[in-house]
């Protein structure tokens, strides 16, 4: 379909960046970070642009996963097979938790519900005190993958990220426009029609977080194998907030939009921390204030825009 | 008369001190359409939300195709047969209108916990929600995204949602609302045709359209049903004039 190409042409062109320049360490490290919050922004999208549901709280599912991957570390239990599979488990479960009291709210209400939970599972992180409390946990390696240490390889990494993301990106995009989907999209737009042809929505909606959760755990694992340490900061609402921020910088038309917001997000946050230096972040805040002010459909509606000023 | 397919037995709501339905009765039997009207503030629609369940009752049962619906949800007695369109058009503005009636198609095939398979691509869905917007005229606008819809169009699709339910009862609040007189003249001739098929409540505004149309009417004041008959009965009586129609319509 013509509207999955530019997700595809974002996609090559990470498979292609490692050989095109953005081969040495540290950028590849920056990179596979940049997919690891694009899977977190895809899962994002797929709530708030699918299904209108505004979670400030989304850094919970990457807590519970990258947390999984802590504690199963600590028991001694470091095979990706197993890992990996509790660490979705994870997200997704926590998120059916809460999504069973949270779906119940709207709007605001539900900002602020997500919210709640989120800090619930921040503080509980920061009690574990097991796990390091405040102060995280540094992994003693990468998860491996069937007894082998493929994941300790930068290139291996970003080529695992990348089709993570690939992955996320094509479950959310086939399942916004399955039938399940279809009644997700409708009751974002009027929940009253919805139920009047017969649909009870809240199954949907809950069933769509929970899926949310799920690849929130995943990039969660991703996130915690990439830094080889887990923190709370990690479950912390501003970095709920950064990725309802990356969503929307992206564009809330398409997928594609959450991860060409995650990648802008953590290069922009790179680049300005070394250019200004300690005081980054008065660049970066109005930056992102413009952004939203003047990219109506986000970067993912850039071309878009573009052609309407050329034709004035 | 046939067992009546819809059944209301002394339904009662207040909001507060106001009392918005005050003991009605009333049914509709298969086949028929029984038109309710009334002033402005009767509750009319109010008692269209009681049937489909959008507001609870205070007392009083409702009774669909023989089973007590009263404490069923929304969107388990449209699962039913029990179909609405709004008085003020209730669409899916960024679906095609072929997409808000695959919808409603939607509800009665099948589960819609399907995760992967394109929707967009059942001719399941997409068959019969043609034909929905067929019966009301509307196929040549399939691909218009609904939003986009002139106000007449809007009407007739709300229309089309409700038949593509493939509803036993269709509950037409205000179908006409806002219609200028040749989008009025289309709509009737709609609901003309889709008499033959399906039982239908009908609430309307539109006097000309009313007695075009119904086998029976119910007029409502203030919540309480003051008169139940054919058409030239309600013409004829006298607390019906007095309460609604006018003294210049009876002369």
């Amino acid at each position: 379909m013509r509207a999955d190409w530019p997700a595809i042409g974002i996609l090559a062109v990470l498979a292609a960046a490692p050989f095109v320049g953005f081969g040495e360490g540290h950028m590849l490290t920056l990179l596979s970070r940049g997919m690891i919050f694009g899977i977190a922004a895809v899962s994002l999208a797929l709530i708030v642009g699918g299904a209108g549901l505004v979670s400030l709280g989304h850094a919970a599912m990457l807590g519970f996963g990258a947390y999984a991957v802590v504690i199963l570390d600590k028991a001694g239990v470091t095979q990706a097979h197993v890992v990996l599979p509790v660490a979705i488990a994870a997200g997704a479960g926590f998120a059916l938790l809460t999504g069973v009291i949270a779906i119940r709210t709207a709007g605001v209400h539900f900002i602020m519900i997500t919210l709640a939970f989120g800090q619930m599972a921040f503080f509980t992180a920061a009690s574990l005190s097991a796990y390091g409390g405040d102060d995280g946990y540094t992994l003693y390696g990468r998860t491996e993958v069937f007894g082998t240490r493929f994941l300790e390889n930068r290139l291996n990494f970003h080529f695992i990220c990348l089709g993570a993301l690939a992955l996320t990106w094509l479950v959310c995009r086939l399942v916004l426009a399955s039938r399940f989907g279809r009644v997700l999209r409708a009751a974002r737009e009027n929940d009253l029609r919805v139920q009047a042809v017969g649909f009870a929505p809240y199954g949907y909606r809950l069933a769509g977080y929970v899926i949310a959760g799920g690849l929130g755990g995943l990039a969660g694992f991703l996130l915690a194998n990439s830094a080889e340490f887990v923190a709370p900061a990690y479950v912390s609402w501003q970095r709920s907030g950064e990725l309802l921020f990356m969503v929307i910088l992206g564009g809330l038309g398409g997928l594609h939009g959450a991860i060409l917001g995650a990648l802008a997000f953590i290069f922009l946050e790179e680049y300005l921390a070394h250019a200004v230096g300690e005081h980054w972040r008065m660049v970066f805040g109005p930056l992102l204030i413009l952004s939203v002010l003047f990219l109506r459909g986000g970067l993912a509606g850039l071309p878009m825009s573009l052609r309407g000023l050329r034709r004035g | 008369m046939a067992e009546p397919l819809l059944d209301l037995r002394a339904l009662r709501k207040a909001f507060g001190g106001l009392q918005v339905t005050d003991g009605v009765t009333l049914d509709v039997v298969p086949g028929e359409i029984h038109a309710i009207i009334g002033p402005n503030g009767a509750g009319k629609t109010t008692l269209i939300n009681e049937i489909t369940g959008r507001l609870s009752l205070d007392s009083g049962q409702v009774f669909f195709a023989g089973q007590d619906v009263t404490h069923l949800s929304m969107a388990a007695r449209a699962r039913r047969g029990l179909a609405r369109s709004f008085q003020i058009t209730s669409i899916i503005p960024g679906f095609s209108a072929l997409e808000n009636a695959a919808l409603a198609v939607q509800a009665r095939s099948g589960s819609s916990f399907r995760f992967f398979r394109p929707a967009s691509s059942e001719t399941l869905l997409n068959k019969p929600a043609l034909e929905a917007l067929e019966a009301v005229g509307l196929a040549h606008r399939a691909a218009v995204p609904a939003g986009a819809l002139s106000h007449g169009e809007k009407r007739q699709l709300e229309l089309a949602i409700a038949i593509a339910t493939a509803p036993k009862l269709l509950l037409l609040d205000e179908p006409l609302a806002g219609s200028g007189p040749e989008e009025t003249e289309r709509l009737i001739g709609i609901l003309r045709g889709l008499k033959s098929r399906y039982a239908i409540l009908l609430v309307e505004h539109d006097m000309q359209a009313v007695f075009a149309l119904a086998d029976r009417i119910s007029v409502l004041v203030y919540g309480r049903l003051i008169a139940t008959g054919d058409v030239a009965a309600i013409r004829e009586d006298a607390a019906v004039r007095a309460a609604y129609l006018g003294e210049d319509e009876a002369a």
